[in-house]
């Protein structure tokens, strides 16, 4: 009743607050364009330094090449003063030490997902999860130097037991632990599609007399297959790009071999070896790291974007 | 009590945890007859249901006690499998849930765990005589290779009886089949629940009362988690004994 004597309303005094909600709205926007211009200023730099790069060395042989040995050289009329930069050994030796580590993580990872989802009690889910975490927090120097000086050494010797030559810094050392490393990433994401697919699926195979395994295999997983081979993809990625590990475990020698008692080298830690230590900054040398710095994240990209897209498609089947 | 009753339920309390959601219930289910549960919400119909083919097993807090024999079996002993119950005591859900498959594979699921079939041929006849008795075949002739979420709401849950009865249950189990349909979806599968009758002893759980009256020959009121009465549908619905049955029916209560 107090108002109804005012005949008009107050609206103007409202246009105070209306410049801080733009210096708010403001502020909100420059935050978050600084990641976009920190992506872009990366990406930007990758393309810019692998031009330079790509002047000198040409792209087919940077692609197809099969040697690589990026030396500098100590003397300006030595031959090869430039050395070699095939990078197919180092994408053969990333592929390879991936290949294992997903060997290794998809049974373990997808299985333990099952049994976390679908059989596991609360009690067990309970302990089992948490420790599934705790694998996913140990940082990756840790899994490092555990593929360099446990493995590894493990590896050599048993294998000279049986009278195979095993190197000590082997695919197989690396891509063992790094396998272990991706299990978590593997058993939460399947974790979470599998306990997508509606509970009224498993109840309908129930009903009918099929039994908890039949449910499992015949229902239950072909509807969540999607989202698990999006698990897969990320897990992949993240593989792929992984760097202490292979740095510590997979060694140097940029052999061009699919056996994984051999060492090998990948992309990741040729980059590193590129470019650690005095570095001249214009020589082919150190430019290539950044070629295959976008070899790197080119194909990460590709494999994070359809995997997303995979999943994200899958959710969506259910909402 | 009657000798044509197939399923009996004896003095049978069912718990979740400390709570106690049925309370000596006592029901005779006759044979090739449609048997309707009418009652509130919450008041154990839906857990009386479930009880009839352990469907409550699933859930972890859930106790049964007392005895419930199909055919004079007791479904709860021991050495029984829940495995076989259920290919003998099948079960329709209230929303339709067709698997994410094709027409033809969601009917030959149960035939195809529980090895029905010996032949292509007889895998084709027993999706067909399913997809007839469910009356489904003339709508779905033409694509069983397409996918059975792609039907209307009616049709999946008449898809979802086809692969209920593809199985030859002797029993039919529906949990509020209609619920989730419309008027004109509603009424189709009320006929056929009519004609199922011939083959399979029902038992429907429902919230109308129409189709109560409509489509069942028994009716067994719940409240509060008991059985307050049971009878002939149309003694039941015209002279009720009790109280609360009347009320319900009339609509003062739930």
């Amino acid at each position: 009743m107090a108002n109804s004597d005012s005949a008009t309303i107050d609206l103007v005094h409202s246009q105070r607050k209306k410049g801080y909600e733009l210096f708010v709205m403001g502020v909100l926007i420059l935050c978050s364009l600084v990641a976009v211009a920190v992506t872009v200023g990366i990406v930007l730099s990758l393309l810019f330094e692998a031009f330079r790069f790509f002047e000198r060395i040409p792209l087919t042989e940077f692609l197809f090449g099969t040697q690589w040995s990026p030396q500098t050289a100590l003397r300006a009329d030595q031959v090869a003063a430039e050395g070699a930069f095939g990078a197919v050994p180092l994408i053969t030796g990333t592929l390879l030490i991936s290949f294992i580590a997903m060997c290794v993580a998809t049974p373990l990872g997808l299985l333990s997902a099952i049994y976390l989802s679908e059989y596991a009690s609360k009690r067990s889910r309970n302990l089992i999860k948490p420790a599934l975490e705790i694998l996913a927090g140990i940082p990756t120097v840790v899994y490092g130097f555990f593929a360099a000086l446990t493995v590894a050494p493990l590896l050599r010797a048993g294998g000279e037991s049986v009278g195979l030559d095993v190197s000590s810094e082997s695919a197989l050392a690396a891509g063992l632990v790094m396998g272990m490393m991706i299990i978590p990433l593997i058993s939460s994401l399947s974790d979470d599609v599998i306990n997508a697919v509606p509970q009224a699926m498993r109840d309908a195979s129930l009903g009918m007399g099929a039994t908890h395994s039949e449910t499992i295999r015949k229902v239950v997983l072909p509807s969540a297959v999607p989202g698990i081979a999006g698990s897969l993809l990320l897990a992949a990625s993240r593989a792929i790009g992984e760097t202490m590990i292979v740095v510590m475990a997979a060694g140097l020698a940029a052999n061009l071999t699919a056996n994984p008692l051999e060492a090998v080298t990948t992309i990741t830690a040729q980059i590193v070896a590129l470019l650690t230590g005095d570095q001249e900054f214009d020589s082919a040398k150190t430019l290539s790291a950044f070629a295959l710095g976008l070899v790197l994240f080119v194909t990460t990209l590709v494999l994070n974007v359809v995997a997303l897209r995979i999943v994200r498609k899958y959710q969506e089947q259910y909402d | 009590m009657s000798k044509t009753a197939i399923i009996s339920a004896k003095d049978v309390d069912v718990f979740y945890g400390e709570k106690q959601a049925l309370n000596k219930i006592n029901l005779d289910i006759p044979e090739n007859k449609v048997t309707s549960l009418i009652g509130p919400s919450g008041c154990g119909k839906s857990t009386f249901l479930r009880s009839i083919n352990r469907m409550n097993d699933l859930v972890d807090i859930c106790r049964v006690e007392g005895s419930i024999t199909i055919k004079g079996q007791d479904i709860y002993a021991p050495e029984v499998d829940v495995v076989a119950l259920r290919a003998k005591v099948g079960m329709v859900f209230q929303k339709p849930n067709p698997f994410p498959k094709s027409i033809y594979e969601n009917v030959a699921y149960g035939p195809k765990i529980h090895g029905l079939a010996k032949s292509k041929t007889d895998m084709d006849e027993l999706v067909e005589w399913s997809l007839i008795k469910a009356g489904l075949w003339k709508e779905v002739k033409d694509r069983l290779d397409q996918p059975g979420t792609g039907l209307s709401g009616g049709q999946q849950q008449r898809l979802c009886i086809a692969r209920t009865i593809a199985v030859k249950p002797q029993v039919v189990l529906m949990d509020e089949p209609c619920s989730a349909l419309d008027p004109i979806a509603t009424a189709i599968i009320e006929e056929l629940i009519d004609e199922l009758r011939n083959n399979f002893t029902i038992v429907i759980v429902t919230h109308s009362m129409q189709q109560a009256a409509r489509v069942s020959q028994r009716t067994a009121f719940f409240h509060l988690g008991e059985l307050v009465e049971s009878g002939a549908t149309k003694s039941i619905f015209t002279s009720p004994e009790d109280e609360r049955t009347q009320n319900y029916i009339m609509g003062r209560i739930g």
